[in-house]
């Protein structure tokens, strides 16, 4: 049989009581917000929310407290980041370092580099992008042309980065580049820097996407100098080890709650104007959400116990970001709406907001058609 | 799937003994006797019986792997309906009642009853009764306005007018008027809605079974296939549709599961809600993608693909579709006054 094995997520009374308290805060600092309609989604970055959320250790959770971490549990961690994603908090500031840096430091990264950047990350003032894509080679990663030469004492960075998510707030960036052989090598001779953003020679510029957001960069890197110690794992293992971190990126609760806020808002519209079919198309995306909300906790639950959850999060990652697109169009087709960002209606506002930013949900991260790829390789078809 | 040494023996006999004559045989108005005898021998109807009433001792997850088989090899015999009977017979401490035993819908069903001189006199009609004309003993729930009753009924004391559903399988409507003994009505069962929610809940573990199956002989039939030169499996389109299979399997797995857990909670008619309403709406996905990807053999009479896919298609309408269950599930939503997520985080019915 050719059944993906996703194990039986696990809630505990812990965590639970953890999500109360979660919860509670939420709604002080988001309650206002959210009644007008005023979402912003996780990828918004607002520095002060994550220094709260710090203070509160609620970021870098499950790391070994010498390095500022919570020690709390992989359970806790999950209630805590599908808490603040179902409620649309801005968490994009501190998001790919908790995400994917924390982890990727604590398997490959040195005993400095953690020491450097894990407390900060932690206490939500160190903020770290990942630079991966290149103008011209987005999907096709192992084509990367920004090349790190060795030189005394450390090597010598020059390239470009595109999509490079908040960027501009961060004070670090992990970048994939060649340090070893040709392009033609493809995944063999790549390498992870840890790169200082205010280290001269980098250029960070602005690319406002479709809805006026600020949140993409293109990052130019001309002969930049980086110290040996700011290599990450292994010198020309840095394919192995993005591949390991991308898993961790695809496969959390933010690849099926983006568009979440709108199933609040229509449960409270449905209420106020009720009618069958409106209560049918609410319970409908509901039932959806939950069952894919377990086989989220449910890859949660592969990582800690050291499984590999490429496939299962791909999976998880297109059903889950194609309900995120269709949320808005069924509210549209439940209330006769004009969605604008700058309506004074909430739902109008929520939906849309949510209706420009829905092209993004089936790119970020991964196509549909790559993880399609993954999910094809996995079923031993490619 | 689950591993355990019980579980691999009964996948071995259901796999030796279901195979596609069997199958279409089943499919078609014959009551596979061989096969129910060793169903009856390896004590699977007992599946969801505790213990100490002489059940198997297992938990309702690996009573879900038994059942999910059913629909992974189409067993074309009503384990679903005797392992819910089983289950009301054994709360209600009825013993002696003679199978084969088949459920009827409670929500396709009317009945009254009323007290006759030591005795029970019921009648009504059971309409979608699963293999009504090959069981002994027809299980009913009459509601009542203290509690409800189960009512064991001797298939011999009504009438039966054959029919089938979208796969074939016997689905029988069953007329009575009859007096029953005392002995063959017992108070105190589960209500009309409690045994429709653990139904929706079997159903839902069943589509699981079929969906993986439709997998399977995708992903087989892609390798084998040769177009253009090479196995279909080979082009990216086909590679595609296989990948949006395989999650839409998935989901009906997570369905499967969520559904398991919630059977027999005392509040998990929401779960099994979303869970049974989730695996219609994926299971008809899962077979459409199957039929797509095998082209024209599969919509053949002689190819097994719709000894699945029309099974998909037959249970997920059976008890509760999808307009049924999403308007549950969105009342649930419209009454939780803290709203939808902390409605869907109550109804997880993840491990604890």
């Amino acid at each position: 049989m050719t059944a993906f094995d996703f194990p039986r997520p696990v809630m505990t009374p812990e965590a639970e009581t953890l999500r109360g308290e979660v919860r509670a805060f939420l709604d002080e600092e988001l309650g206002a917000l959210r009644a007008a309609g005023k979402y912003v989604g996780w990828t918004h970055a607002d520095p002060a929310f994550s220094r709260k959320l710090g203070a509160r250790g609620w970021i870098g959770m499950t790391w070994p407290r010498t390095y500022g971490g919570g020690e709390r549990s992989a359970t806790e961690r999950y209630v805590v980041i599908e808490e603040m994603l179902a409620a649309g908090a801005p968490v994009g500031a501190h998001w790919t370092a908790d995400r994917q840096v924390g982890p990727l430091l604590l398997s490959h990264g040195s005993e400095d580099q953690r020491q450097l950047l894990l407390p900060g990350i932690a206490a939500g003032t160190c903020y770290v992008a990942i630079g991966l894509s290149e103008p011209g080679v987005g999907s096709d990663l192992a084509s990367i042309k920004a090349r790190a030469v060795p030189v005394d004492g450390g090597y010598r960075l020059s390239g470009t980065k595109i999509w490079t998510t908040n960027a501009h707030l961060s004070h670090y960036a992990v970048v994939l580049c060649r340090t070893d052989g040709e392009p033609g090598d493809r995944h063999a001779g790549l390498s992870q820097l840890l790169i200082d953003l205010g280290s001269p020679g980098i250029d960070i510029r602005p690319i406002i996407d479709m809805t006026g957001s600020h949140s993409f960069n293109e990052v130019h890197f001309d002969d930049v100098f980086v110290p040996e110690t700011m290599l990450i794992g292994l010198r020309g293992n840095g394919w192995a080890q993005v591949s390991g971190e991308m898993g961790n990126e695809r496969s959390g609760p933010d690849r099926f709650l983006s568009s979440f806020a709108v199933v609040e808002a229509l449960v409270r519209r449905t209420r106020e104007k009720p009618s069958d079919e409106r209560r049918a198309a609410v319970g409908r995306l509901v039932a959806q959400v939950a069952v894919l909300r377990r086989l989220s906790a449910s890859i949660a639950e592969m990582i800690r116990k050291g499984e590999d959850p490429t496939v299962q999060g791909a999976l998880v990652k297109d059903i889950g970001t194609a309900l995120e697109q269709e949320i808005p169009e069924v509210a549209r087709r439940l209330f006769a709406i004009e969605p604008s960002p700058e309506a004074a209606d909430p739902l109008s506002a929520l939906v849309g907001s949510t209706l420009l930013a829905a092209p993004s949900f089936t790119l970020r991260g991964g196509t549909r058609e790559i993880l399609r790829g993954i999910i094809a390789r996995g079923l031993g078809v490619r | 799937m689950s591993a355990s040494p019980y579980f691999e023996a009964a996948e071995r006999i259901v796999r030796d003994l279901f195979d596609s004559d069997s199958v279409r045989r089943g499919s078609s108005g014959a009551w596979l006797t061989e096969g129910w005898r060793a169903i009856e021998a390896l004590g699977l109807p007992q599946a969801l019986v505790d213990e100490a009433d002489g059940g198997l001792g297992i938990d309702p997850a690996e009573a879900a792997d038994m059942l999910r088989l059913v629909g992974y090899w189409a067993v074309p015999l009503p384990l679903a309906e005797a392992m819910l009977g089983a289950s009301l017979l054994a709360r209600g401490r009825m013993a002696g009642v003679e199978g084969p035993v088949t459920l009827a819908p409670p929500h396709r069903t009317t009945i009254r009853i009323e007290r006759r001189e030591g005795a029970w006199f019921a009648e009504g009609r059971a309409t979608r009764v699963p293999w009504a004309r090959d069981a002994t003993t027809l299980l009913l729930i009459a509601p009542a306005e203290d509690s409800p009753y189960l009512v064991a009924m001797p298939a011999s004391l009504g009438t039966i007018e054959e029919g089938v559903n979208l796969a074939g399988e016997p689905r029988d409507d069953f007329r009575f008027s009859t007096t029953i003994p005392a002995t063959a009505v017992l108070p105190g069962t589960m209500t009309p809605n409690e045994v429709h929610a653990a139904g929706a809940a079997l159903r839902t573990i069943m589509i699981a079974g079929a969906a993986q199956r439709l997998l399977d002989l995708t992903l087989g039939f892609a390798d084998e296939h040769q177009q253009f030169g090479r196995p279909i499996a080979k082009f990216q389109a086909v590679q595609q549709n296989l990948a949006a299979l395989a999650g839409q399997a998935a989901v009906c797995r997570a369905a499967c599961d969520m559904a398991a857990q919630a059977l027999f909670t005392r509040d998990g008619r929401p779960a099994i809600a979303m869970a049974k309403s989730r695996a219609g709406e994926a299971a008809a996905l899962t077979a459409h993608l199957a039929h797509q990807v095998h082209g024209a053999i599969g919509f053949t009479e002689e190819y097994d693909l719709h000894l699945y896919s029309r099974r998909i298609l037959a249970w997920r309408e059976e008890y509760g579709n999808e307009a049924e269950w999403n308007a549950v599930v969105g009342q649930s939503c419209l009454d939780s006054a803290d709203g939808a997520w902390a409605l869907i985080t109550r109804h997880g019915e993840f491990a604890r």
